[in-house]
C-alpha cells in the first residue's frame, strides 16, 4: 500500500549517502517513459481523461512491490513551496509542475526508502524513475527495471511491435529510457581539455547539459551526461555506454587532477582554501557563487587537500541550500537577498558541524599536496 | 536572474562558454543579447523552441525526401493534426503512431538511426506465441545480465517465470 499526502520531510534523499566514485560522481538516474493504452498522452488529453490516468496509476502503485509503504502526493495539493522543494531534489520535472491544471492533473509516487517512484503526467503518463548515489546505473536501471515490469503487468502499456514503447515524443520513443550521470569535472575545466572531452562525449551518441537537465546552463563544474537516443538498442547496452564512456571521464579527471597537483600545486590549493574560507566564514551567499565554491572544496576534499567536510556534507548542502528548502527550513517566504542570508547561515553551520563530528580542526594548509588522489569512497 | 548587462530585465539567455582561463557563464535579457550580436543567430538563443521543431520544419519545408502532407486527416483517436504534431513536435496519442506511420518512420530514422525497437518486449493479453517466445528471449537477456552483476534474487524470479512461460508456451 502507498500512503497519500504524508508531509514531504526528507523523503527522496537517499542518494546523498553517496556511492561508488561518489568523489567525482553525484548521481545516477535512470527513467522510462510509459504511457497507458486507450488514453490521449497527457499533452491532449482532457481534465477527465488525466484524473482517470492519475487514478488507475495510484490503484496500480498500491499492488506494486516497489512501492510497497511509499507515497503519493497530488502535484496540486502540496503547497507552491514543497512544488519547489520536489523540483530543487530533482523528483519531479519543472515540466510537471506546468503540466499541472488543477486538482487529480499531476502527481508523484514515491517509495520507501529510496529515490525510485514515477511522476504521472508530465510529457507522458508515467516516467518511472531511480535516483541513486554515486556511479551506479546498473543499481538505478534494476530498480525501475523491476517497478516497470509490476507497473506493466497491472496496466496496459502503450507499445507498438516495431517502434516499441510509445511516447509523446519521438525522442524517447522505444526503450523509452534516459540514463544520466551528474559529474562533477573541475580539472577538466581548469586544463581547459573540457570543450576536448564534451566533443568526444556529443560525437559517441551522448548529451551534457546542466544540473537542471534539459536546457539547464553549467553552474560549479557539474554536468549531466546522458544518452540522446531510445530506439534501436536495448536498454543495458545504452547503459553499458554510458557507463563506459562515464569511466572514461572519471579517468580524464583524474589525469587532469595530477596534472594540477603537479604542476600548479600552490595555485591549486590556494583555490580550494580560498572556496573553503568564503564558504565557512560569508554572511551572504548566492546561489550560483556557493555552487561554484562547493565545487572548489569537493576537488579538495577529492584531493585530501582538506580533511572536512565529508562528500556527504557537500552532497545535503547543494540541495538544502536551494531556495524552497532554505524557505521550509525559515518557515517563511524569503526575497533573493534574505535567502542569501540564510544559504550563508546555514553553509557555515553545516560546515562546523562537520568540523567538530571529524574531531579535529581542519587541515591547515601546509599540508602535503603531492597526494596524488584517493581511492573511490565506498559510501 | 537579471540581466548581467542592464541588470533590470530578466535574463532569458545564458550562454556558457569555455575562453582562455576558465569556463564563463554569462546571463541576458533578449535585449541585451540582441545588442552584443546574439540575437543575429536566432536559433542559438531561442529556448522556447520544442525539440523536433528544426526535424519536423524540414520535414515540412519545400522539397524534404517525406514531407508530413498538410492535408492528411488528422488523428481519428485524438484529432493532432500533422500541423500540431509538427508545431509541438509532439504526437497526441499511440494511435498517432499508426496514422503517421509512415512520415514518423522516417523521423525516428533520422533521430535515433534506427527505426526498430530492440529493447524490452512487452507483452499484453492479446499477444501471440511469436510475442510469447520474444519475451522469452528478452528475459533470458535480463537473466543473464541480473547472474553478472550477482543479482541472484532476480536471476531466480526471471528463471522461475521463463520455465512458466515456456511450459505454457
Amino acid at each position: 500500500m502507498i500512503r497519500a499526502a504524508e508531509p514531504l520531510a526528507d523523503r527522496g534523499l537517499d542518494w546523498i549517502r553517496g556511492g561508488e566514485e561518489a568523489e567525482i560522481v553525484l548521481s545516477s538516474r535512470v527513467r522510462v517513459a510509459r504511457n497507458l493504452q486507450g488514453f490521449p498522452f497527457p499533452g491532449r488529453a482532457g481534465a477527465e481523461d488525466r484524473a482517470e490516468v492519475v487514478q488507475r496509476i495510484r490503484a496500480a502503485a498500491d499492488h506494486a512491490e516497489s512501492l510497497n509503504g511509499g507515497f503519493f502526493w497530488e502535484v496540486d495539493s502540496l503547497d507552491p513551496v514543497d512544488r519547489e522543494i520536489l523540483v530543487e531534489r530533482h523528483l519531479i520535472s519543472r515540466d510537471l509542475l506546468a503540466a499541472r491544471r488543477g486538482p487529480s492533473s499531476a502527481a508523484l509516487v514515491l517509495a520507501e526508502g529510496c529515490s525510485c517512484g514515477v511522476m504521472v503526467n508530465e510529457e507522458d503518463h508515467l516516467r518511472l524513475q531511480a535516483l541513486v548515489g554515486g556511479l551506479a546505473l546498473d543499481t538505478a536501471w534494476r530498480q525501475v527495471d523491476r517497478l516497470d515490469e509490476e507497473i506493466g503487468a497491472l496496466l496496459p502499456m502503450a507499445y507498438h511491435h516495431q517502434f516499441g514503447f510509445l511516447t509523446a515524443c519521438p525522442t524517447n520513443v522505444g526503450t523509452g529510457l534516459r540514463a544520466s550521470v551528474l559529474i562533477h569535472i573541475p580539472s577538466l575545466v581548469l586544463t581547459k581539455e573540457i570543450s576536448k572531452v564534451l566533443e568526444g562525449i556529443s560525437q559517441v551518441g551522448l548529451t551534457y547539459r546542466g544540473l537542471y537537465g534539459e536546457g539547464s546552463e553549467v553552474v560549479g563544474n557539474f554536468f549531466q551526461i546522458s544518452n540522446q537516443t531510445t530506439l534501436g538498442k536495448t536498454e543495458e547496452d545504452l547503459i553499458d555506454h554510458l557507463g563506459r564512456v562515464t569511466g572514461k571521464v572519471i579517468e580524464y579527471e583524474r589525469r587532469a587532477r595530477s596534472v594540477l597537483l603537479t604542476e600548479a600545486p600552490s595555485v591549486l590549493e590556494d583555490k580550494v582554501w580560498r572556496a573553503y574560507g568564503i564558504l565557512r566564514t560569508a554572511r551572504s551567499l548566492g546561489l550560483e557563487e556557493m555552487m561554484n565554491l562547493l565545487s572548489g572544496v569537493r576537488l579538495g576534499v577529492s584531493l585530501k587537500l582538506l580533511k572536512s567536510p565529508r562528500v556527504e556534507t557537500l552532497n545535503e548542502i547543494l540541495v538544502r541550500g536551494q531556495v524552497a528548502h532554505l524557505e521550509r527550513a525559515a518557515g517563511a517566504r524569503l526575497s533573493e537577498p534574505e535567502a542569501d542570508v540564510c544559504r550563508a547561515t546555514y553553509v557555515r553551520d553545516k560546515l562546523a558541524e562537520d568540523e567538530r563530528d571529524a574531531g579535529q580542526a581542519p587541515a591547515d594548509g601546509s599540508s602535503d599536496t603531492t597526494v596524488v588522489d584517493r581511492p573511490p569512497s565506498g559510501g | 536572474m537579471l540581466c548581467d548587462d542592464c541588470r533590470e530585465k530578466e535574463a532569458e539567455v545564458h550562454l556558457t562558454s569555455i575562453e582562455a582561463e576558465e569556463m564563463r557563464s554569462v546571463h541576458l535579457c533578449l535585449s541585451c543579447a540582441g545588442e552584443r550580436g546574439i540575437s543575429s543567430d536566432t536559433e542559438g538563443i531561442d529556448t522556447e523552441k520544442p525539440p523536433l521543431v528544426d526535424f519536423l520544419e524540414q520535414l515540412g519545408s519545400p522539397g524534404p525526401k517525406t514531407p508530413i502532407p498538410e492535408s492528411s486527416e488528422p488523428c481519428p483517436f485524438c484529432g493532432t493534426s500533422a500541423a500540431d504534431f509538427r508545431r509541438a513536435g509532439r504526437v497526441g496519442c499511440s494511435q498517432c503512431y499508426v496514422h503517421f506511420e509512415t512520415q514518423i518512420r522516417g523521423l525516428l530514422r533520422r533521430i535515433h538511426g534506427s527505426s526498430q525497437h530492440a529493447g524490452k518486449l512487452y507483452l499484453s493479453e492479446a499477444s501471440d506465441i511469436t510475442d510469447r517466445l520474444g519475451q522469452i528471449s528478452s528475459m533470458r537477456r535480463r537473466m543473464k545480465r541480473a547472474i553478472e552483476t550477482e543479482d541472484f534474487e532476480t536471476a531466480a524470479e526471471l528463471r522461475d517465470r521463463i520455465h512458466d512461460m515456456e511450459t505454457q508456451a
